[in-house]
């Protein structure tokens, strides 16, 4: 795992918490598939398998007033960041119990209470908006952090460049998390860059960046330590490029036409969970009765997010058009 | 607040300037900056951002002499990136500004769609009532300054199409001043059209003119025989019509609709069915434009009101192009509304 220089004091209890919330997304994700086999979620279903050490090395580090932005493939995000499982599930299911109200789905998760931009489904939007929270944040002089999420696709957006290039133009706090998981839904990195070392372009904009493998949690949330850190202390932005990559279909109608099954499983074979895992048993730090203890609790809050999605009620058709405008002024 | 009413602070500026009722002379461009001007002291959540609005003063020179008064935080230069200073403005304001968004012409907002409809529009409604938008977007609009077919359309008819926002036309200097501050108060994202046209146009308003309600049409000319339906630009061509009408002993009555979106129903409906003959005026193109709108809505409400099919006069389904004669001959003009308003009352045209 990574070299002791940024490693932060690594507790027992801390690495559990780490294994059990990576856990906690793999299992979610993998109910998500199963229920949407059932034809329970329906739509676009973007799951996060593979890329969990992002989430669970980034969110946590953040604090409360912080802000996220976060794109169609969020549910990790938002699992991380505290929205209920049972609010997200209930959301994917389009009850009304859902945590955007049933009105987004799986693309669209957004949590006032938690600070959660969404669940922005068109690539590369959310980072202009992660810009003007930042420039709020600035222009008040309040020292809080937007960290935006987004993968290698948004790269090649102009609201990419047009982000960076504002966020640093103006000195704003942003922290620019890119999930490059190697493809923009079936489009290879190297087909889709001119320069396919993403870090490298947020030089062009003067900010300070570091690629990270993603795949490997404590390397993960030591970058975010530094990153966080350093746009709390100078109000400018930083630029997080995490190297992982997405083990299942781009989303439940992809054939996976454009890579192999040998990649993919190689990828798998350095998975964050399975490799984290691996290592807290070679420095004997966790025992089986902690992973049988953890599968079964997120198990359990599993099933009981699954129980209130189902017993979630559907908007009535009469309130259709509220909240199209603010209540009352249209 | 409700719309159009004077809030408490409103009403204590207003008390402090009661002697500034004199109306006096300026430019609807005035006009525009005394709102911004006025924003900007009373709520210091309001800031201005868009391409040269400070140092330069304003491609229209709207901001004018607002940076030195304000600084450049308030008055906020941005780079050519439509997409990401508008998508600045719907976070900012989500966080709880108030920013006021100019993008230069309404050609150039269309760099700025992805945000202004995938964004501004929907979060409200997709979040569950979480996040809305509380965001003015400013912008110029329409033909007549010889800047040919990427800086002269009127697309605001295309933006009056997207539930979640509004859109206003403001055509008068009084609008032009007191629309901004209610929109302001919107929760809601507010995209204000200003025709280019009009910057230029000189009148006396009072120095204490304050906010407008922003939902209703208004009727700038009672008449009897046909009901002319504009905004904009147009309205003051519309109003020329009605002149040349009246000297044929035609008794035109002019509505300035004020705002796209929502229409005014009422407003409309109630002068068609005293009239029973109208023609719609629109600088935008034909096909698929507001006037269609209009019009649908004036046949499911008003049918058997009617005498006659209504009419409409719109920009020729054309780029908008360089030369004067022909650009004049592309949009809208008082002699076509003229002959227009005359096919509907079955006097020729």
């Amino acid at each position: 795992m990574s070299a002791a220089v940024d490693k932060p004091r690594l507790s027992r209890a801390h690495e559990l918490d780490l294994l059990k919330q990576m856990i906690r997304i793999r299992r979610f994700e993998d109910a998500c598939a199963e229920l949407y086999t059932q034809e329970k979620i329906r739509g676009f279903l973007h799951l996060y398998d593979g890329e969990e050490a992002v989430a669970a090395g980034v969110i946590p580090l953040l604090e409360s007033r912080d802000r996220i932005v976060s794109t169609y493939r969020e549910h990790g995000h938002a699992l991380m960041r505290g929205v209920p499982m049972k609010a997200a599930l209930a959301e994917m299911y389009g009850k009304q119990e859902g945590c955007s109200g049933g009105r987004g789905g799986s693309m669209h998760l957004f949590d006032r209470a938690t600070n959660f931009y969404g669940g922005n489904a068109i690539v590369g939007g959310g980072l202009p908006m992660a810009v003007g929270l930042a420039l709020a944040d600035h222009m008040r002089k309040e020292n809080n952090v937007t960290a935006c999420f987004f993968g290698d696709g948004a790269v090649a957006e102009g609201e990419f460049h047009e982000s960076l290039n504002l966020a640093a133009l103006w000195t704003l706090p942003v922290l620019f998390v890119c999930e490059n998981n190697l493809y923009a839904m079936g489009t290879a990195l190297a087909l889709s860059e001119s320069e396919t070392d993403i870090h490298l372009k947020a030089a062009s904009y003067r900010i300070a960046s570091e690629a990270v493998d993603g795949m490997d949690v404590i390397a993960v949330e030591a970058a975010a330590r530094r990153a966080i850190q350093a746009v709390r202390q100078t109000g400018k932005p930083y630029f997080l490029e995490c190297r992982t990559y997405r083990f299942r279909a781009h989303s439940m109608f992809d054939a996976q036409l454009y890579r192999d099954k040998a990649e993919v499983e190689a990828w798998r074979k350095k998975g964050p969970i399975l490799r984290f895992r691996g290592w807290l048993e070679a420095n004997h730090m966790i025992h089986p009765e902690d992973i049988a203890r953890i599968e079964a609790e997120v198990a359990a809050e599993i099933a009981d997010a699954v129980a209130f999605a189902e017993a979630g009620t559907w908007e009535p058709v009469e309130t259709l058009a509220r909240f199209t405008y603010a209540e009352g002024t249209a | 607040m409700r719309k159009g009413q004077p809030d408490r602070l409103t009403t204590g500026l207003m008390q402090q300037i009661a002697d500034r009722s004199e109306p006096v002379e300026l430019s609807y461009r005035e006009a525009v900056r005394a709102a911004i001007r006025d924003a900007m002291i009373r709520d210091e959540r309001v800031f201005l951002m868009g391409e040269d609005v400070g140092r330069y003063g304003g491609c229209y020179a709207v901001s004018k002499g607002l940076q030195a008064e304000f600084g450049p935080e308030r008055i906020r230069d941005a780079p050519l990136a439509e997409s990401g200073f508008t998508g600045a403005g719907v976070g900012a304001a989500i966080a709880g500004m108030r920013p006021i968004v100019e993008l230069m012409t309404v050609n150039f907002s269309l760099l700025a769609l992805d945000q202004i409809l995938n964004s501004a529009a929907t979060l409200r409604h997709m979040s569950g009532n979480q996040f809305g938008v509380p965001l003015v977007i400013r912008m110029a609009t329409g033909a007549g300054r010889q800047l040919a077919a990427q800086h002269s359309h009127s697309l605001e008819g295309w933006y009056a199409h997207i539930p979640g926002i509004k859109v206003l036309a403001p055509a008068t200097l009084e609008d032009a001043r007191g629309m901004l501050w209610t929109a302001l108060q919107d929760p809601d994202p507010v995209l204000i059209f200003e025709n280019i046209v009009l910057y230029n146009m000189m009148g006396k308003l009072a120095a204490d003119a304050g906010p407008v309600e922003i939902a209703k049409a208004a009727v700038r000319h009672a008449g009897r025989d046909v009901s002319l339906i504009t905004y904009g630009g147009s309205l003051w061509k519309t109003l020329e019509a009605a002149s040349l009408l009246a000297a044929e002993n035609i008794e035109a009555e002019v509505i300035d609709l004020r705002s796209l979106r929502p229409l005014d129903d009422a407003t409309i409906i109630a002068s068609v069915s005293k009239t029973r003959r109208a023609v719609i005026i629109d600088e935008g193109w034909r096909s698929g434009g507001i006037s269609a709108e209009i019009y649908a809505r004036i046949v499911e409400q008003a049918f058997w009101e009617l005498d006659a099919p209504p009419g409409r006069v719109c920009s020729e389904e054309t780029p908008i192009p360089y030369p004067r004669h022909l650009e004049q001959a592309a949009i809208p003009q008082a002699s076509k509304i003229v002959a227009a308003a005359k096919s509907a009352l079955g006097r020729g045209g």
